[in-house]
């Protein structure tokens, strides 16, 4: 079976500096990955490579066997990979309800044209739309907050809706870059079953960024390590924890 | 049946009719200020697509409002005197051409402008708009075809309450549509943050260059009814101290509010009528007026508490 995601070689310097060195790996189809390192370490510069935000100096990264070379963030998502950012952007000023909406917009047929002539095609596939973000935020218990604006939710209320937005492009591949920040214990055991629960219900692969070891040990089937922009590691969880290499990038090295 | 906002529009075009056909009857100089009226409502719900909802601060409005101006008044002047026509059928039937001639070119503008300038963001781009509205004045300064410095006179006064509040409706109804809609939500979400706009899959230079684009279009037909009421237009009234204008009306309004900005636009452009024994005067009390306001009020004058986005 080929894998979903293919990082190959992945290289990107800033200037003199090397953030990301010769980074390869992969993410299966349905697979749930982590995506560790100590701080600065480039996790989230693999993020920007993979949605395109940045484009690799040298290496190629590949989705469902295409290359993603040159492809703008908006072309990556439509091809199936969304995500989450590890400081909340959603729309602070739109709605609960729109800030899903607008997500949806990629699975729209009718474009300006349409918003204008207002025919009844149109207000069809509104009306589909509308109940499509209605149940996806049902699913998440976010219903009742619809109509407040997203900047006005509780943090954690917050941290899932940009979940919800993610899922509402209708992704094969969901990169969550670093979801536990900020949250309590009861918090991240909700976040975990969630994880956990999204994988099942929309059967997508989900890449998972994050600091907090318990939530990255608890649902990962498969953890990378990156040290200085490097792997270092790979493997189940398991042997991730007595892997010496990871040991000594977080504890330090005995000498 | 039709929906309910194109019932409003139809609405609203009957209205304008019924007080075309009696326009006579008014007093000259309120009819002169009304159609102002209509003419400043399209620029100011025009600019308020890309300033207010679409979040892309543009200072050289009232640039492309003299594209559409100088357009639409060539093809009334020139063409209008070799085609023979008749008088109904040069105010019926050429005029509107005119005015839609003169959107396009103005929106070909706003793609020029807009497609290599838009990477910009905030001042950065507020500054090279600014530069293209300046520029627009010197090219049409030069241009001895169209009068340049001494401007273009003896432009037949097409210009009514009818085509004044057709555009004006039409206008109104288009950037409303747009944006209540899911695509339409993509403008806001452009504004409110564009990476993660680009990130939710959104072409997000496709929905400023379009904004851009529209806008621009019912600028230029501004200008061209702009054109037909004044009977006479040269470059320096399409100046930097317009577009300011117009800026004012979309900031008094509530940047990004529909009904607000109409609103304002009407507000201001009474107002005018009182002040314009100050002249030049009158920049200074603009100024003041968005100093206040922005101490005071910066979500806008006529902002209600009251929003439902997805409504």
């Amino acid at each position: 079976m080929s894998a979903l995601l293919q990082l190959n070689q992945v290289t990107i310097r800033f200037g003199g500096l090397t953030a990301v060195s010769e980074v390869s790996g992969t993410v299966g189809q349905g697979e749930l990955v982590g995506l560790i390192g100590p701080n600065g370490a480039g996790k989230t510069t693999v993020f920007n490579l993979v949605t395109g935000v940045y484009q690799p100096t040298s290496g190629t990264i590949s989705f469902a066997g295409e290359s993603l070379g040159r492809l703008r963030p908006f072309e990556i998502t439509r091809r199936g990979i969304a995500r989450t950012f590890q400081n909340i952007r959603l729309f602070p000023s739109l709605s609960v309800f729109d800030n899903v909406r607008v997500a949806f917009h990629l699975h729209l047929k009718h474009d300006a044209v349409h918003a204008v002539t207002r025919g009844p095609k149109f207000f069809g596939e509104e009306t589909t739309l509308r109940e499509r973000t209605r149940e996806l935020l049902s699913i998440f218990n976010l219903e009742r907050v619809q109509d407040e604006p997203a900047r006005s939710l509780p943090y954690g209320d917050q941290r899932r809706l940009e979940i919800v937005r993610a899922l509402a492009t209708g992704p094969r591949l969901l990169l969550l870059d670093e979801p536990a920040a900020g949250m309590n214990p009861a918090e991240k055991v909700d976040l975990m079953r969630l994880i956990q629960f999204i994988q099942g219900k929309f059967k997508l692969a989900i890449l998972l960024v994050e600091h907090d070891m318990k939530v990255v040990m608890g649902v990962c089937q498969r953890i990378h390590v990156l040290e200085y922009g490097r792997k270092i590691a790979e493997g189940t969880p398991a042997e991730i924890r007595s892997n010496p290499a990871v040991i000594g990038a977080y504890l330090g090295k005995d000498s | 049946m039709l929906p309910r906002s194109q019932i409003w529009l139809l609405a609203v075009l009957g209205a304008a009719a019924v007080m075309s056909a009696v326009s006579g009857r008014l007093n000259p100089y309120w009819l002169d200020v009304a159609m102002g009226v209509g003419i400043n409502i399209i620029l100011a719900v025009s600019l308020n697509l890309i300033n207010g909802f679409t979040g892309q601060f543009s200072l050289g409005h009232a640039g492309f409002m003299a594209v559409g101006a100088y357009t639409s008044a060539m093809v009334t002047t020139v063409l209008g005197s070799r085609l023979g026509l008749s008088p109904v059928l040069l105010r019926w039937g050429l005029f509107p051409v005119s005015l839609v001639a003169g959107g396009l070119l103005a929106g070909l503008a706003g793609l020029a402008v807009g497609a290599p300038s838009l990477r910009l963001k905030g001042d950065y781009l507020a500054i090279v708009t600014l530069g293209f509205g300046e520029i627009i004045k010197v090219i049409l300064q030069n241009l001895n075809a169209v009068g340049g410095a001494r401007g273009l006179s003896g432009i037949p006064s097409y210009t009514n309450l009818f085509w004044t509040f057709t555009v004006a409706a039409v206008t109104v109804y288009v950037v409303w549509g747009l944006l209540n809609s899911t695509y339409g939500r993509g403008f806001l979400a452009v504004a409110d943050d564009e990476v993660a706009a680009e990130a939710m899959g959104l072409n997000t230079t496709r929905y400023k260059i379009n904004a851009f684009v529209v806008g621009s279009f019912f600028a230029g037909a501004a200008g061209g009814l702009y054109a037909h009421l004044k009977g006479y237009i040269s470059p320096t009234g399409f100046d930097f101290n317009k577009s300011i204008e117009i800026v004012v009306m979309v900031i008094l309004g509530g940047m990004g509010r529909h009904l607000g900005v109409i609103v304002a636009a009407i507000l201001l452009t009474v107002v005018q009528e009182p002040l314009r024994k100050l002249g030049d005067w009158r920049m200074i009390l603009y100024a003041l007026l968005l100093i206040g306001l922005m101490l005071t009020r910066p979500q806008g004058l006529f902002v209600w508490p009251l929003k439902r986005r997805n409504a």
